[in-house]
């Protein structure tokens, strides 16, 4: 007679409560090594990452991107040619990029949206760009529920929306808060003001203020979100960055100068060098460590647990609680009908 | 071990690929092409395609990166189009940061803690709690277990424990009971059982439509140890048949207990019978992996000494100047951290500072996946039928649950007539008791009111009686008094008359 049967039908979970043990004071078992045993399995494994550029045309979104990743991620720089005219509806192009620094391994895609903002009607010109990304989400969950499922489930998902404001100086255009209200809530969403060596530094306090303001009345909630905050420690941490720096105003380039011995990314007028890495002249510094060098996993993590769980969920409730069907079965129901 | 892989990790330098001013030297044309305003230092593959951006660009673009990636290994060039599938290799040319990225990774994890669950199979008695009190260097709270269970149970026991700034939720699973009945054929079963169990809260967990996986607490079980009776001859058929039916569920570490009962020449030749009785019944122990080369070679060291022939013991014994873990015999000490004494250490590294996380994949990726795909097809969907037409989930799906939603509703009616049916004979039961009452009612009345008109005709009977008694009373009496009277007079007249005659 096995006893655990029934129980562990109620309860899979042990029966007893942890009981706390420091193992400190007892010898040295050696679990901390499990972080290192992870660190190079991830190693091994290498990391995707899909960030999106949305913005009005001559904002500068490919060549921010390429100063982001130091090399020529954008599409422009990938055959694209510039005399190509403006898309007259919005179009979504993603390039793909490996890239190699310390040993990690990054798949690196950059999703590209020509054409969003520039026509003379911009109605529902989000909506291409909200069905891409439901669509990757759409395809993660088709893999997900195989029966013989892929070891690593290639990840497609957009984990990061760079949404690029005009630097007017007044406020945010209905254009902008249309977008992102629709699509806070699918994508993480990090507003940045572009060009910003346009503004001199108190406009360019006085426009934050002002937009964030507006995110903020409007009900929008960009990245870092609030309410995915999990402990003190990253409320603090992102509070502070939510109220103080977001959106950062940012200055693109990829050409390098000559300043104080240095050689520096940055651009030339005639009354001076624009430093972009130099946090007293922009603050594209801050962009790129926030981006990539402190939440970028984060990113990733609040697009899978969050973002993906509700799409799912709501997939699966309106398909009262089935997986979702594919195309092709679709057409064979069809015709079978 | 430890500090071996720290220092690895310092060591490895950072791939920042060098400013290619020798490319552009290479390559005047190049250099000179007008359309380049970039300054040498760029990623040289960038500004080949940059460079050539008007005409047929890529055709051009790809004959130049290709002869510069001869030249600098640093630089993969792959060209591709601008489309989804290709992938082009860019070479960075400053630093962007994210290395940083498995760190981050690793933070996240920390602040959540891990979990691992380990699985000790073995005869009571043969040393597996001791052997965990000495794995984790702490007393885990147990009484030993009788030999008189009746079945084999699994009793687990959950811990937290925090090494610096680790904390591992650990959860250790016994077997009470194993190998002790007489007749031992369906002791696997509640392991089995148990370990499916586990796999099934997860996949419900995962079936869920709001699901939180990621706190999700895991139950799955990481590692069996499994532990083999130190006989000194081979496996017993109860070790084999228990381990054929759990390695494809679980990772197995085969281990032979109380090895100090085993002289080292013996223990050899057990060791080999033992893996060789293992390979020839085709049971699947767990593989170290040997894929990465910083744990290749360790793990295949380790490989050569399966199964670990350990001893276990939390009682320190003085040797030398040192306290250590050990067991004192008559004859001598044998000392739990000596790898001449016994294979305690490897165990130990494989186990927990090797080889933990790659448990925990294996127990994921291969065995969680294949119960799962077992249970689905199971409950009857297909990714193919036969046709290798891609079946829909939702179209079995579907019809299973209309099936399911039919049955149920069969039920229903069934139980619903059922119901119909009893309630009526009840109240046909309770109509026949009634009219029952009724008649009783009616025939107690009868007899009542008989009785009563009974008692009545006796009474007037009786009133009758009285009424003719009086009346005779009443008769007698007056005839009594006339009697008396007449009497009286005739004594009367007797005296007149005797008075009358004495005249």
């Amino acid at each position: 007679m096995s006893e655990l049967v029934p129980e562990s039908r109620q309860k899979p979970v042990v029966p007893m409560k942890p009981v706390g043990i420091n193992a400190n004071l007892l010898g040295y078992i050696g679990i901390d090594t499990i972080i290192e045993q992870m660190r190079k399995k991830t190693m091994k494994t290498g990391f995707d990452f899909n960030i999106m550029v949305v913005g009005q045309s001559g904002l500068g979104k490919s060549t921010l991107v390429n100063t982001l990743f130091k090399s020529q991620v954008s599409r422009k720089s990938s055959g694209w040619n510039r005399e190509e005219k403006i898309p007259k509806t919005v179009e979504i192009k993603a390039i793909g990029h490996v890239i190699e620094e310390g040993g990690v391994k990054m798949k690196l895609t950059v999703i590209d949206t020509p054409g969003f903002g520039d026509q003379i009607n911009n109605e529902n010109c989000w909506e291409p760009i909200e069905k891409y990304i439901n669509e990757q989400y759409e395809k993660f969950l088709k893999e997900e529920v195989n029966i013989a499922r892929k070891k690593r489930i290639p990840d497609t998902r957009v984990h990061c929306c760079l949404y690029f404001i005009s630097p007017t100086g007044h406020s945010l255009r209905p254009l902008d808060l249309e977008f992102m209200k629709h699509l806070s809530k699918v994508v993480n969403i990090i507003p940045v003001i572009a060009k910003a060596d346009t503004m001199t530094l108190e406009e360019k306090t006085e426009f934050k203020q002002r937009v964030r303001k507006e995110l903020e009345v409007n009900g929008i909630e960009f990245y870092p979100q609030k309410e995915f905050d999990e402990d003190l420690e990253d409320k603090t941490e992102n509070d502070k960055i939510r109220q103080e720096s977001m959106p950062f105003a940012v200055v693109g380039s990829d050409k390098e100068y000559q300043v104080n011995g240095k050689r520096v990314l940055g651009r030339k007028t005639p009354w001076g060098i624009i430093e972009v890495e130099n946090l007293t002249h922009c603050e594209f510094a801050l962009l790129r460590d926030f981006v990539i060098r402190t939440h970028l996993q984060d990113l990733k993590e609040v697009t899978h647990n969050i973002h993906y769980e509700t799409y799912r969920a709501k997939r699966l409730n309106d398909n009262g609680g089935l997986p979702p069907m594919t195309s092709e079965t679709e057409e064979n129901h069809e015709s079978n009908l | 071990m430890e500090s071996a892989f720290g220092a690895f990790w310092g060591l490895i330098p950072m791939l920042e690929a060098p400013f290619p001013h020798a490319e552009s030297a290479q390559h005047p044309d190049l250099a000179s092409s007008p359309a380049l305003r970039a300054p040498p230092g760029r990623g040289g593959a960038g500004r080949g395609r940059g460079g050539a951006g008007a005409g047929p660009p890529r055709r051009v673009a790809m004959l130049q990166p290709q002869q510069q990636a001869a030249g600098s290994a640093a630089m993969a060039v792959a060209v591709g189009r601008a489309a989804n599938d290709d992938l082009r290799n860019l070479s960075l040319s400053g630093h962007v940061g994210f290395d940083s990225l498995p760190d981050q990774l690793v933070n996240k994890s920390t602040s959540q803690g891990f979990c691992f669950n380990i699985l000790c199979v073995g005869e009571t008695g043969i040393g597996k709690s001791t052997l965990m009190d000495t794995l984790f260097n702490t007393k885990f709270e147990s009484e030993p277990a009788t030999h008189n269970e009746p079945g084999v149970r699994l009793k687990a026991r959950s811990y937290e424990l925090q090494e610096s700034n680790v904390r591992l939720k650990l959860t250790i699973v016994d077997t009470v009971g194993f190998g002790d009945q007489i007749n031992k054929d369906d002791s696997y079963k509640p392991i089995v059982e148990y370990i499916d169990a586990q796999f099934e809260a997860y996949l419900q967990e995962e079936l869920k439509i709001k699901r939180s996986l990621f706190n999700y607490h895991d139950t799955r079980i990481h590692a069996c140890l499994y532990f083999i009776a130190p006989t000194g001859h081979s496996l017993k058929s109860l070790d084999l048949v228990t381990m054929k039916k759990l390695d494809s569920k679980v990772n197995i570490i085969p281990i032979i207990a109380k090895a100090d009962t085993i002289a080292k020449n013996e223990l050899h030749k057990f060791k080999s019978k033992i893996m060789s009785e293992l390979v020839s019944n085709g049971v699947q122990i767990y593989q170290f992996p040997t894929d990465e080369e910083t744990v290749a070679e360790i793990n295949a060291t380790m490989s050569v000494h399966l199964p670990f022939a350990v001893v276990g013991s939390t009682e320190e014994v003085k040797i030398g100047n040192k306290m250590a873990k050990a067991r004192q015999y008559p004859w001598g000490v044998v000392q739990v951290e000596n790898e001449n004494h016994c294979d305690f250490v490897k165990l130990r590294e494989m186990l927990i500072r090797v080889n933990m996380e790659d448990l925990r994949e294996q127990t994921h990726t291969r065995h969680y996946e294949l119960y799962r795909r077992c249970k689905l097809e199971e409950m009857g969907f297909k990714d193919t039928d036969p046709d290798s037409k891609p079946f829909s989930l939702q179209e079995t799906y579907e019809a299973k649950r209309n099936e399911f939603l039919g049955e149920l509703q069969k039920k229903e009616d069934e139980m619903r007539q059922m119901f119909v049916m009893r309630v009526k004979e009840k109240e046909a039961e309770l109509k026949e008791a009634e009219k029952d009452l009724h008649e009783k009612f009616d025939h107690l009345k009868r007899t009542h009111q008989e009785e009563k008109k009974k008692v009545e005709d006796k009474k007037k009977e009786l009133e009758e009686e009285l009424n003719n008694f009086q009346k005779k009373k009443a008769a007698a009496q007056l005839l009594q008094s006339q009697a008396q009277q007449a009497g009286s007079q005739q004594t009367k007249k007797d005296k007149d008359k005797k008075n009358a005659s004495f005249t």
